[in-house]
């Protein structure tokens, strides 16, 4: 019975989606302030019938209803409480319908918040939310109903994939998700104000807002996805360049193009029609990262299933709304005009490389993941792009990047001149150059000339951003000026140091990681590096639905015993599935890594892969800085000043 | 020409200029990173470069895996039902490796036809065929049939 009231409110859902992106949009066009009203209620309303929906499956997952196909699949009886509740969003129906939720949870937020921006906005906001809602719910309904019932019902069910049970996971797709779907709500933003051809500072400021809120999320999910792998997955890496990474890493560049491009506009009126286009990249991106994921036809650990309809309705849904942004871009644009100028040297110039380089990565990055795809489907053979081809075209776009970020945010707008900007930088400049050139010398094995430019560009980044902060406060009573800053700056200069301590940590990851796979000997002592290595063997556990066997490894440096790791292979007997869990002893200069393979011989000896991995914290450490940054720019007062009249019609 | 118009337009060049440069350079580095597929019948047949990397996909043969007595050397044999490559590797191997899986080495062809692997990628699920192997397979499959 509960599953079928899933279905039913999804059904409601639709006709209030339709509604809300219809109706209102009719009453503005001829004048019916009745169905104008209609735009809060359908989407509040489709919110209510969404959760229930959402709760149904839920429900369906904690009571075990295995005649519910999708709950057999992804649980059993032995799965614990945490992964009966996050199972639903472990396969590919129930991560649509949380993608669902957020999208609703999303639409009601903008409405509930957006009480200052103009009616006429507003209206079709959320008409074109709806119109997103419609598509994505004829998706679940007609190819991806998550509540399609099995008769008879199996006793008991499949699994959860094991490598979806992880505590990591449990919060991973959400906040993936938040922020994928999040930047819909700037897509909508910038739909509407082609439509309203009102591309002004009002409009900026919101989707700044929103597309920052969205952009943190995106950031956090991203970073948990990386932490989790590293976890995970047993390989001891923190980014393999794999499509699904991609696929959310692209929108990620793209947003972080938008939201700077949306200063622009914000504060100088500039980009206007840059940054719409932006928008709509960036939400296209986020859709395309949808269809990749989720459409199986990607070899990848997250492809759920292979089903071609799927892949065809998402294909023309992409399509549909790529291509008609697009058409609606090419006609409206010419009339937005930008109307102030700016110098070759000013902060508008270090804006736009920003985004250039940022667009260009993004660019790269998608040819690379898209092209065994038309290779393939041309009939042209099969092959596949290896990281060797994304860290050749990343690491020299992502360089000047993270040089220019905070000098871009000390460049004055409109015009600057060159020797103000070089006697600021100057000292900048030669602190990092010294302390990074000096820091690979302590505490190392050996001297990296990479690993001392890298912390020279991390630190410039570092160095910059604070240097920046601290100009702005005032010579006379620094401490106050410095406490009645907006927040929007505290948020830059975290968000660019954050930068700066993710390029240490790649650099010095990347320099002076040492990786062994090893034959292990009961009682016997390995070296990797400064440390060693005690094989103590493997004993066998049972665990609530798999059976382990968990090693243990006691690590000494200079004779003293630093760690005791726990590495575990686990085997989930209802999917016949072994995994893997590093032991890790974690620091914020090195983490202790090791990974049992397999057992070797009856005399218990086993194939262990062994990490020494330096400063890996800090590549999580610096974008957990960004998102930090972000979300205080987003708490600025200036989005909670009274409404800006804006209400102008220009054709 | 209005001065803003100049820069709009001196923009517009080096920004495509730029991007086209960086395109080209992409396009250079994709050549040279791709990694192409073949299939052990493909091998035996000599399609496969010499002395370039490249990945080799097929089901791992019933009893043809042997491990060194103290090394973490094995050598096993990957098959696509009509063709059979002995296949070499030094190191840990994935999960989901064993005899009748299907799997993808990457690595390089040596003078005496062995293959060495420098990874093994197997997939997280018991029932999953990697669909280049699929393919292989199925390919083997209707050779077989028109040339018994």
């Amino acid at each position: 019975m509960i599953p079928e009231i899933g279905v039913f409110a999804l059904v409601v859902a639709l006709c209030l989606a339709a509604i809300q992106g219809t109706l209102p949009l009719a009453g503005t066009a001829v004048g019916y302030t009745n169905w104008v009203g209609l735009a809060k209620t359908s989407a509040y309303g489709q919110l209510f019938f969404v959760l229930i929906a959402y709760g149904s499956l839920t429900w369906s997952f904690l009571t075990y209803d295995f005649s519910v196909l999708y709950v057999a699949q992804n649980s059993n009886l032995a799965l614990p409480l945490i992964y009966r509740i996050s199972g639903v969003w472990g396969g590919h129906e129930g991560s649509l319908l949380l993608w669902m939720l957020i999208l609703s949870s999303w639409t009601a937020v903008v409405s509930i918040f957006s009480y200052k921006v103009s009616n006429q906005m507003l209206v079709k906001v959320l008409a074109i939310l709806g119109l997103i809602s419609v598509g994505f719910l004829l998706l679940l309904l007609f190819t991806s109903n998550p509540f399609e019932r099995q008769f008879p019902a199996p006793s008991d069910g499949h699994d959860l994939n094991p490598l979806l049970q992880d505590p990591g996971l449990a919060i991973h797709p959400p906040l993936l998700y938040i922020g994928y779907v999040g930047f819909s709500v700037p897509f909508a933003f910038a739909i509407a104000g082609l439509l309203n051809g009102q591309i002004d500072t009002a409009w900026a400021r919101w989707s700044r807002m929103w597309a920052s809120v969205a952009w943190v999320f995106l950031t956090i999910g991203i970073t948990l996805g990386s932490w989790w792998a590293y976890n995970e997955l047993g390989w001891g890496g923190w980014w393999f360049w794999d499509p699904v990474e991609n696929a959310s890493f692209m929108p990620w560049l793209v947003g972080t193009a938008l939201i700077h491009s949306l200063a622009a506009t914000e504060k100088r009126g500039v980009f206007k029609a840059w940054t719409v286009l932006l928008a709509i990249f960036t939400f296209s991106l986020s859709l395309l990262g949808t269809f990749l994921v989720r459409s199986g036809i990607l070899t990848s650990v997250h492809a759920f299933a292979t089903d071609p309809a799927r892949g065809v309705f998402i294909l023309s849904f992409l399509g549909i709304v790529i291509g008609g942004s697009l058409l609606l871009y090419a006609w409206k644009a010419p009339r937005i005009r930008s109307s102030i100028g700016f110098d070759w040297l000013s902060r508008e110039i270090a804006l736009l490389l920003n985004n250039v380089l940022l667009v260009v990565t993004a660019a790269t990055i998608l040819l690379g993941t898209l092209y065994p795809l038309i290779l393939d489907s041309l009939g042209l053979g099969k092959i596949s792009v290896g990281p060797p081809y994304f860290n050749a075209v990343f690491i020299p776009l992502a360089i000047p990047l993270a040089l220019l970020a905070g000098v871009g945010a000390i460049t004055r707008w409109k015009q600057d001149r060159l020797l103000r900007l070089v006697s600021e930088l100057r000292t900048p400049f030669c602190i990092s150059l010294a302390l990074g050139l000096a820091w690979p010398f302590f505490g190392t094995s050996h001297y990296s000339l990479s690993a001392g430019l890298g912390g020279t560009l991390g630190l410039w980044a570092i160095v910059v951003a604070l240097q920046g902060l601290w100009k702005r406060t005032s010579r006379k009573d620094r401490w106050r000026s410095f406490l009645s800053m907006p927040g929007s700056i505290f948020g830059q200069t975290l968000a660019h140091s954050g930068i700066g301590i993710f390029v240490i940590g790649i650099a010095f990851t990347s320099a002076y990681t040492i990786q062994k796979d090893l034959r292990m000997v009961p009682g016997e002592e390995y070296y990797v590096g400064d440390y060693a290595y005690k094989f103590e063997g493997v004993e066998h556990r049972e665990g609530p639905n798999y059976r382990s066997e968990i090693g243990s490894i006691k690590v000494f440096r200079n004779s003293v015993q630093v760690a005791h790791l726990r590495p575990e292979k686990r085997f989930y007997s209802r999917q016949g599935s072994p995994m893997t869990e590093p032991g890790i002893d974690a620091g914020v200069f090195r983490d202790l890594y090791v990974a049992l393979g397999e057992q070797l011989n009856d005399d218990g000896n086993w194939s262990v892969r062994v990490h020494y991995n330096a400063f890996i914290r800090w590549i999580w450490l610096g974008p957990l800085l960004m998102a930090f940054g972000g979300l205080i720019s987003v708490l600025d007062p200036r989005y909670r000043r009274p409404r800006i009249r804006a209400n102008s019609l220009t054709p | 020409m209005t001065p803003r118009r100049r820069q709009r337009l001196i923009l517009t060049v080096i920004l495509f200029t730029g991007t086209a440069i960086a395109i080209t350079l992409a396009l250079l580095a994709l050549r040279e990173n791709i990694n192409l597929f073949f299939s052990p019948t493909e091998v035996k047949n000599g399609d496969a470069p010499s002395n370039a990397n490249f990945r080799l996909g097929g089901m791992v043969v019933a009893n043809s895996v042997h491990r060194a007595d103290n090394e973490l050397d094995i050598r096993f044999d990957l098959t696509d039902t009509a063709a059979t490559v002995t296949v070499i590797y030094t190191g840990l191997l994935p999960d989901l490796f064993g005899e009748g899986q299907g799997i993808v080495a990457q690595g390089q062809l040596s003078t005496d036809g062995t293959f060495r692997a420098e990874q093994i990628l197997a997939k997280h699920d018991e029932t999953y065929m990697p669909p280049e192997v699929e393919n292989a397979l199925e390919k083997a499959k209707t050779m077989k049939f028109h040339d018994p």
